[in-house]
């Protein structure tokens, strides 16, 4: 078994059987199907939105050489840098060289998943810079040391008191259980961080081919001053983040709020299209883009699962996921959690050691259903499974598979089983059969034909 | 070893080489008409400039911004100066531009050319931010602002409180067509930020309950004209 996969079975085993962290985490989800409803309820056509929405990614993905080729030009000729990574080693050696080249003392950063891809965070404090998250939600997570528990909600899963007393002893200040007055201590905790940064890293929702614009969106407007205030703007992205046309966001930007948090639009989407331009009196005199390649390429070069790079990280799969709900975020171990997670993390990091949380899926679709951009999500953990059986069978596999190969062409031994089986189900009921205890403790085997299908099928049409 | 950006790219194009099937999906990809394709199906905008005043103004309440809608400039230079008296507000940055301008100059606090002298220390400790936008969408009830129409990037999101005045004119239906308005003014040169403002700052990130002014703006105020 893989290290990823035993921690993963023993704190999905603990976390589900947490009955008040799961109460906790739908009452926290409760509001949101509420409101992803009305908004959804006020398109005219979400089925077929869906469709547009999908098709603008498929398109952009499917010429994304062509596609890429086209903003770069377009980013540099508005006097943005752009630098290219192989992996998270190489975007991590350009962002500290930037830093370097600087002199940095001081960064902001505001939400970006891709920069917890490729640990960021951890190389830049150990080169000795300060990094502060500025994104509520992972501020938070950075005091308390934790990996995001949802790509969208980092912290959805702490309770309002841990908050409290996590400000207190990071921020020595007094006690309190309003939502409100916490938001404020951490709002007035960062804004003098952001008029000192130096640098600024951000992350990047869209890349818009057409106008060579990057689009961020946030609702807090953490993003929009780390990229206001400090002297250097780096964005960090994904290269299957890019799409053709600018008017290709009036649909995105819409559906990503409406699927992912159940507004009409986040409260900023901004796009930015290079550094402060001559005559503008604020905003940085530099602006870089790293676009990260980090195995994307890989889930490119697959046609059947080429489609979950249309992923616009709008946490949707996530909410209505029942794993998620029962098992939580931290258990995955991985930088993406939920469905979405599941379906990339064995491209982006190896399906031997990642293939167990394809495993981890009741295939209800719930996640396919609620994707935004139609990502076909439980037939890809399908899909992973029966790639990982192909690439290393386990015991288990070969034997089962084996064996039922062998016995599948052999009607004469297929029906002895079969006699055998039915002759036997009755016992197998009490037997304390492996595995199957606490699956059979509440429920009753069927009761066993007399004959089997085959020999009714021979007398009702004799 | 070849440079990363050719390695990419020659991944990219190998992995290419074998196509994906076209998704069962309804249409065709929209080749830059994305807008005008699912318009049928997207929240309504509203067909004319009335239905999409009023779509703005439910919008906008839903999203707790405020509507103040004036009948001309000098009305709209009261209510902003009534605003700050019961606010109390002592510093006010604005852009300079012919619609602000007169609205700050009758405003009894201190007021401040942001554009002018930029000082983001200064910025920080003001009350309110006064601007105008590129382009309102009734759709969604958002504010386009820009780097050129609001005074840089940071007026619209540093201070306390955002007031953007605007002439009724400026509303646009949809999310495309204001896409569509920046891209015929500003063409090849846009502005260096372009931003959607949808209501004030806001987080759910404590137990997914609505806090109102996280990082931005706590208030935000929409004054239209005519
Ligand atoms: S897979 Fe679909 S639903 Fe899940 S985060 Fe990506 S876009 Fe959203």
């Amino acid at each position: 078994m893989s290290d990823s996969k035993a921690i993963f079975l023993k704190d999905a085993t603990v976390n589900a059987a947490d009955g008040d962290q799961r109460a906790f985490i739908r009452k926290a989800l409760g509001g949101y199907y509420v409101n992803r409803d009305l908004q959804k309820a006020r398109y005219r056509d979400w089925e077929r939105a869906r469709d547009a929405a999908s098709l603008a990614k498929w398109s952009a993905v499917n010429d994304l050489a062509n596609v890429l080729e086209k903003f770069t030009a377009n980013f540099e000729r508005n006097g943005g840098v752009v630098h290219w990574a192989r992996d998270a080693a190489e975007a991590r050696a350009i962002i500290l060289k930037i830093a370097k080249d600087a002199d940095a003392k001081a960064i902001v950063k505001s939400k970006c998943m891709t920069s917890e891809e490729i640990h960021l965070n951890e190389a830049l404090e150990k080169a000795g810079y300060g990094v502060v998250e500025s994104d509520l939600g992972e501020f938070i997570q950075q005091l308390r040391g934790e990996a995001p528990y949802h790509f969208v909600f980092p912290c959805m899963h702490v309770k309002r008191e841990a908050i409290s007393e996590l400000f207190t002893k990071h921020l020595g200040t007094a006690p309190t259980d309003s939502p409100e007055e916490l938001t404020m201590i951490a709002r007035r905790h960062l804004r003098q961080l952001y008029v000192d940064a130096d640098i600024g890293i951000t992350g990047a929702n869209f890349l818009v081919a057409e106008t060579g614009q990057i689009s961020i969106t946030e609702n807090e407007g953490n993003a929009r001053l780390t990229a206001a205030l400090p002297r250097i703007h780096i964005a960090l992205s994904g290269i299957e983040k890019v799409v053709s046309h600018l008017d290709d966001l009036s649909v995105l930007l819409p559906m990503l709020a409406t699927a992912g948090a159940g507004q009409p639009m986040t409260c900023y989407n901004t796009l930015y299209s290079g550094p402060r331009k001559k005559g503008e009196c604020d905003g940085p005199e530099e602006f870089h883009l790293v676009l990260l390649d980090n195995a994307r390429t890989r889930l490119l070069a697959d046609p059947e699962q080429r489609d979950a790079l249309h992923c616009i990280r709008c946490g949707a799969c996530l909410n209505v996921c029942p794993i998620f709900k029962n098992i939580g975020g931290l258990a995955y171990g991985t930088t993406y959690q939920g469905p979405i997670g599941s379906v990339i993390t064995p491209h982006l990091r190896g399906l031997k050691q990642w293939n167990h949380l394809s495993g981890a899926s009741s295939l209800c679709g719930a996640c396919t259903d609620a994707c935004p951009v139609r990502i076909d999500l439980h037939h890809h953990l399908l899909h992973n499974r029966r790639n990982a059986a192909k690439e290393s069978p386990t015991l288990f596999d070969r034997v089962f598979h084996h064996g039922f190969n062998f016995v599948i062409k052999r009607p004469w031994l297929f029906a002895t089983g079969g006699r055998i089986f039915r002759a036997t189900l009755p016992l197998l009921q009490k037997l304390p059969l492996p595995y199957m205890g606490a699956w059979m403790k509440t429920r009753d085997l069927p009761k066993a034909p007399a004959s089997s299908f085959r020999d009714q099928w021979k007398n009702d049409h004799a | 070893m070849p440079d990363a950006r050719s390695d990419i790219f020659a991944r990219i194009r190998e992995a290419l080489k074998v196509k994906a099937p076209k998704p069962h999906l309804k249409g065709e990809p929209a080749a830059g008409k994305t807008s005008a394709v699912a318009k049928p199906w997207l929240p309504e905008g509203g067909e004319t400039a009335d239905a999409s005043l009023s779509i703005l103004a439910e919008q906008l309440a839903k999203l707790k911004a405020v509507l103040i809608r004036v009948p001309d400039h000098a009305a709209a230079a009261k209510a902003v100066a009534d605003l700050s008296s019961s606010k109390g507000w002592k510093k006010v940055a604005y852009h300079g531009h012919p619609l602000t301008r007169p609205i700050a100059a009758a405003l009894t606090c201190e007021t401040w050319e942001a554009d002018a002298s930029f000082d983001k220390q200064k910025l920080e400790g003001c009350d309110a931010g006064l601007t105008t936008c590129e382009a309102i969408v009734a759709q969604l009830g958002a504010i386009l602002v820009s780097s050129a129409s609001s005074g840089g990037r940071a007026l619209s999101i540093l201070p306390h409180v955002h007031v953007v005045v605007a002439e009724a004119s400026q509303v646009v239906p949809d999310l495309g067509s204001s896409l569509a308005l920046v891209q015929a003014r500003h063409g090849k040169d846009m502005p260096s930020m372009l931003s959607f403002i949808t209501g004030p700052s806001r987080t759910g990130d404590i137990e997914r309950i609505l806090v109102l002014g996280a990082h931005g703006p706590k208030e935000l105020y929409l004054v239209l004209v005519g």
